[in-house]
């Protein structure tokens, strides 16, 4: 059996083209998808039961669902300060869930955005964000930024469905349609297939942006010989470029949002975007990695209202990033459980939040062995979504598409762990108030 | 299932002619009967003011925008909050409220139905995540057409039953109630930043003009026999002389005639379109010119648009009017382009009386529902949250019923926006019925739900019902207009569907409301050629596949479906 129009759960281009050839309940074949979805759809490293430790230096024993899932509750209920993070490889259902649980035991959610597209969002506080549908891009820009970005090995087929080599209405000559240019700091393989390639300075995104906008708004004269290792000429050059453009896309990557300036930059690059719409439609999207990150900020947002780090302990949500963030409150030592699902804080964490984690209780949701397993004391598998569960997630453009189920497995969901975990943990407060 | 009996109540029923009547009210199985057995539940009205459940026909509370405008305003959910209890989770907001104080708030106000007055095909999955999220109420939403390239070539191509069959298509792959039309063709203009500058005004690419766009669907419209009239937002929105503009689009459909009770075309927030003048500086209010095509044509409706000073946050389809406003104010920007179909925009207002141009347009909302003598044609609203958060639907209320209420109001406001408006000489003062009308049974019948049981108290109707602390016979609302915006900030008692849901403005109860969307057969060969023409959309522009992108029924949990059929 040929499954047509599946979602790939690996990157947030989130491809819904691809076709999967089933048989006896395996995938046997994948089609479309790049290698590294594709090997993310065949899985690897599954975890095949739930497992137990009291000590994190001894040997998991295996345990049934219901013991694992009853002390994941234990742990949380009687937690004073729980974190609960990641949720970014998972299903916009069980994040709801995530956020019912948060409230349950007042904890704090956070997403994987937190070390990653967080500080876009501090952008977007600051100052909004014009953006749009991948497709609007693919069939309109005519000149297209990656800024601190490499999709060439992180969304392998971005350039060619939505951004470079794909034709669309207006720009039905594919890549002879688009002036590309890359700004980064090294010469990567997206910047090799750019039509102009400007290298930045290592931490000095934020004064390129600034001497951009100076050009834009007429003010060359403000700028010196060389802003960020780039001469004079050539950023008065490619603001031309920008200025000439009828439709203009900047992606974006952590090449802005994790270097010096961070939110700063994203702040400054959104405001260059906004003036360039005095001169011709320009448009702006962060590149997300995983393939529901997206998902995650949208849930968070229409529960709670605000994007991530969301902090449940007054019993509503209370938002301030730099306080209510995973690291903020790892390294202030104030996590006394933390509950990883659909992320992987263990790969991810700055080495003084794992220092953190290492004396805490550690619940570790996930179909696959990861960094965080490591260090769990608790870990349950579930279900792989988007191959084994179908369910929502959104693309990095904010468009909301339903993931498909291709094989069937004994595993339970997200969802179902989370439900039962919330009954338990209401079991418990119930009886001790 | 249950019984309950509504005693001693005052009753205002527009639709069914009650006025002010003291009787009782007998509800079973969530609906309303002419008897119950004697062990139904009783409530006690004591007298006290009730209406059906409020009805609210044009409201942003769900999907991609109101999210964006979340996202981007932080600050604006850390105002409104109220930690979970036993049975409701936290409030978050004022203008973007998070999805539960969303509903618990229209509860809270005596308000059982809403509807989302955009929802964008291609995100309309996450419109109805959203509505499935918001509890209490029930709902629906009218879908974009305006500025779709399906709906402008299949016009293009005079090609009415294609673009009937895309327009069902469209209704169904969105599950929504109706056609809504923001800025005909400036949205697609907006895709490569710029706009149209008036009903004949081609748009670029493609060739038709918004005149065209709009006939055509207001006639398809009718020949689909949908439940409500095509909902317009009209061109050239916030410039001053748009009063023309409005007028000139009013005169396109009134040859149209509407297949049901209802008129033929319902044009929104008006308030917003209805200035006068070449600029802002001789910017004076036209909703006299306006009120008097309302008075003297019966083929269309329209909702206020009040604004309310405070705080706003702006979001509409209208993509270039954020721009606009986003310059003009220095304040934060969010687009949101949709490939192949529309547009979108939001950015945070503030509204300040001492500025004049929002002193009159506060003014103007008000002079449109006075100077309109037919209570049944100009709906309140606040396009919220455009013109404000649609909790302040009682001040508005109140505005209307007390010419001393506008009078305080106005001293608050600046004097330079004295000589170009209306309201000053305005002595109207709506009574408890016509408020009635304004807040639930015109919105019901505007979008074709009287028939679905909303916006009275007839046998058979939902048993959506609210009961306000308020005493119609004791209470003057042209003097105790604090009492009465009290009294309808929190209902006594909102019933929905037969369970009370909220008490002294405390939510009691948290059932899933249900979602209305329009099912239409178009069984001719414009459905064959509409089909060509979307599978070579999908094949080459778009960047999602056909198979994924409709809604799955896993979306709307409880729908109510609408049958119709092309003709
Ligand atoms: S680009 Fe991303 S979404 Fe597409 S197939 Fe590769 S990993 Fe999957
Ligand atoms: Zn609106």
């Amino acid at each position: 059996m040929i499954i047509k129009d599946v979602l790939c759960p690996f990157c947030g281009c989130l491809c819904d083209d691809l076709a999967v050839k089933v048989e006896n309940n395996k995938v046997v074949d994948i089609m479309h998808a790049c290698k590294i979805g594709e090997s993310k759809i065949r899985g690897h490293d599954r975890i095949k039961a739930p497992m137990m430790r009291d000590n994190k230096n001894s040997e998991f024993r295996e345990v049934s669902y219901d013991e694992a899932i009853n002390e994941s509750a234990r742990i949380l209920a009687n937690s004073r300060r729980p974190l609960l993070y990641g949720w970014a490889s998972g299903l916009c259902e069980m994040m709801k869930k995530g956020v019912l649980l948060t409230e349950e035991v007042g904890g704090i959610i956070d997403n994987t955005a937190s070390v990653c597209h967080g500080p876009s969002a501090l952008g977007v506080h600051e100052k909004g964000l014009p953006t749009g549908t991948l497709g609007q891009f693919a069939n309109r820009a005519d000149v297209v930024v990656f800024w601190g970005c490499n999709p060439v090995h992180a969304h392998p087929r971005h350039m060619g469905r939505y951004s470079v080599f794909n034709k669309g209405f207006f720009t039905n000559k594919g890549r002879r349609s688009r002036k590309v240019v890359v700004f980064d700091v090294r010469k990567t393989d997206t910047a090799n297939l750019a039509d102009e390639y400007v290298q930045v300075n290592p931490g000095e995104d934020y004064m390129v942006l600034s001497a951009l906008r100076a050009i834009v708004a007429g003010r060359v004269d403000v700028v010196p010989d060389t802003v960020g290792g780039i001469s004079r000429e050539k950023l008065v050059e490619v603001a031309e470029t920008l200025k000439g453009a009828k439709f203009g896309i900047v992606y974006f990557g952590m090449g802005l949002t994790q270097s010096r300036g961070k939110y700063k930059n994203i702040d400054n690059a959104v405001s260059l975007v906004t003036e360039l719409n005095a001169h011709g439609k320009h448009s702006i999207i962060p590149m997300r990695g995983h393939y529901n990150v997206t998902g995650f900020g949208n849930v968070c947002a229409w529960e709670t209202g605000f994007v991530n780090a969301v902090d449940m302990s007054r019993g509503y949500p209370y938002y301030n990033p730099g306080e209510t963030c995973s690291n903020d409150l790892l390294m202030r030592e104030e996590i006394d459980a933390a509950f990883i699902i659909a992320g992987d804080a263990g790969a991810h964490f700055p080495a003084q939040s794992i220092a953190r984690m290492g004396k805490v209780p550690v619940i570790n949701i996930d179909p696959f062995h990861s960094a965080t397993t490591e260090m769990a004391n608790i870990v349950i598998p579930t279900k792989v979504s988007g191959v084994e569960l179908e369910g929502t997630a959104y693309r990095m453009d904010g468009v909301s598409l339903r993931m498909r189920k291709l094989v069937d497995v004994d595993f339970p969901s997200d969802e179902e762990v989370l439900d039962k975990i919330i009954a338990k943990v209401r079991e418990i407060k119930g009886a001790s108030s | 299932m249950s019984e309950m009996l509504i005693k001693n109540a005052t009753v205002y029923d527009p639709i069914n002619g009650v006025n002010g009547d003291l009787m009782d009210i007998a509800v079973k199985d969530g609906k309303i009967v002419d008897s119950v057995g004697n062990s139904a539940q009783t409530i006690d009205a004591g007298g006290r003011l009730v209406y059906p459940g409020g009805v609210d026909a044009h409201t942003h509370i769900a999907g991609s925008k109101v999210n964006v405008g979340r996202i981007m305003r932080p600050e604006d959910s850390r105002t409104g909050i109220k930690p979970r209890t036993a049975i409701t989770r936290p409030y978050t907001g004022y203008t973007v409220p998070n999805v539960y104080a969303m509903g618990y708030r229209y509860a809270e106000m005596g308000y059982t139905t809403a509807f989302e007055a955009a929802i964008p095909i291609m995100k309309a999955r996450h419109t109805h995540e959203e509505l499935e999220e918001i509890p209490i109420i029930d709902k629906g939403g009218l879908t974009l057409f305006g500025s779709n390239w399906m709906v402008m070539d299949a016009i293009r191509e005079d090609d009415q039953d294609r673009l009937a069959a895309y327009v069902a298509w469209g209704l169904l792959a969105s599950r929504g109630w109706g056609v809504k039309v923001v800025n005909p063709g400036g949205g697609e203009a907006w895709g490569f930043g710029k706009n149209v500058s008036g009903l004949d005004d081609p748009v670029p690419n493609f060739e038709v003009t918004p005149r065209q766009i709009i006939r055509n669907l207001a006639e398809v419209n009718e020949k689909m026999n949908l439940p409500h009239s095509i909902h317009l937002h009209c061109n050239n929105l916030g410039v001053p002389g748009n009063y023309e503009t409005t007028l000139a689009s009013f005169d396109i459909c009134k040859d149209i005639k509407s297949r049901r009770d209802r008129q033929s075309l319902h044009v929104t927030h008006v308030m917003f379109n209805s200035l006068g003048g070449n600029h802002w500086g001789d910017f004076v209010s036209k909703t006299d010119v306006i009120a008097d095509y309302l008075n003297k044509n019966d083929f269309l409706t329209i909702d206020m648009g009040q604004m309310i000073f405070g705080s706003a946050t702006t979001m509409t389809a209208d993509g270039p009017v954020q721009y606009r406003n986003s310059t003009t104010f220095k304040a934060r920007w969010g687009n949101g382009d949709v490939e192949l179909e529309d547009v979108s925009g939001v950015t945070p207002l503030y509204y300040s009386p001492q500025v004049y141009f929002y002193g009159v347009m506060w003014a103007m909302g008000l002079e449109l529902a006075l100077l309109t003598k037919d209570p049944w044609k100009v709906l309140l609203t606040t396009d919220h949250p455009n013109g404000g958060p649609y909790e302040n639907y009682p001040e508005a209320m109140t505005l209307l019923m007390s010419k001393k209420k506008r009078e305080e109001a106005i001293a608050k406001i600046t004097e330079k926006a004295y000589d170009r408006w209306h309201i000053t000489g305005i002595e109207r003062e709506l009574d408890w019925y016509d408020i009635a009308i304004k807040t639930r049974a015109a919105h019901a019948k505007v979008l074709g739900l009287v028939e679905q049981g909303k916006g009275h108290l007839g046998t058979g109707a939902d048993a959506d019902i609210a009961i306000y602390d308020i005493k119609p016979d004791e209470t003057d609302a042209t003097i105790e207009y604090d009492k009465v915006k009290a009294g309808f900030r929190r209902s006594a008692y909102t019933i929905k569907g037969g369970e009370v849901v909220a008490r002294d403005g405390t939510i009691t109860a948290t059932p899933k409301g249900r979602t209305f969307w329009v099912r239409t057969t178009v069984d001719n060969d414009g459905y064959g050629r509409m089909m060509d023409d979307l599978k070579f959309k999908f094949r080459n522009y778009y960047s999602v596949n056909m198979g994924n992108y409709m809604v799955q029924n896993e979306y709307v949990e409880h729908p109510v479906v609408l049958e119709t059929e092309y003709q």
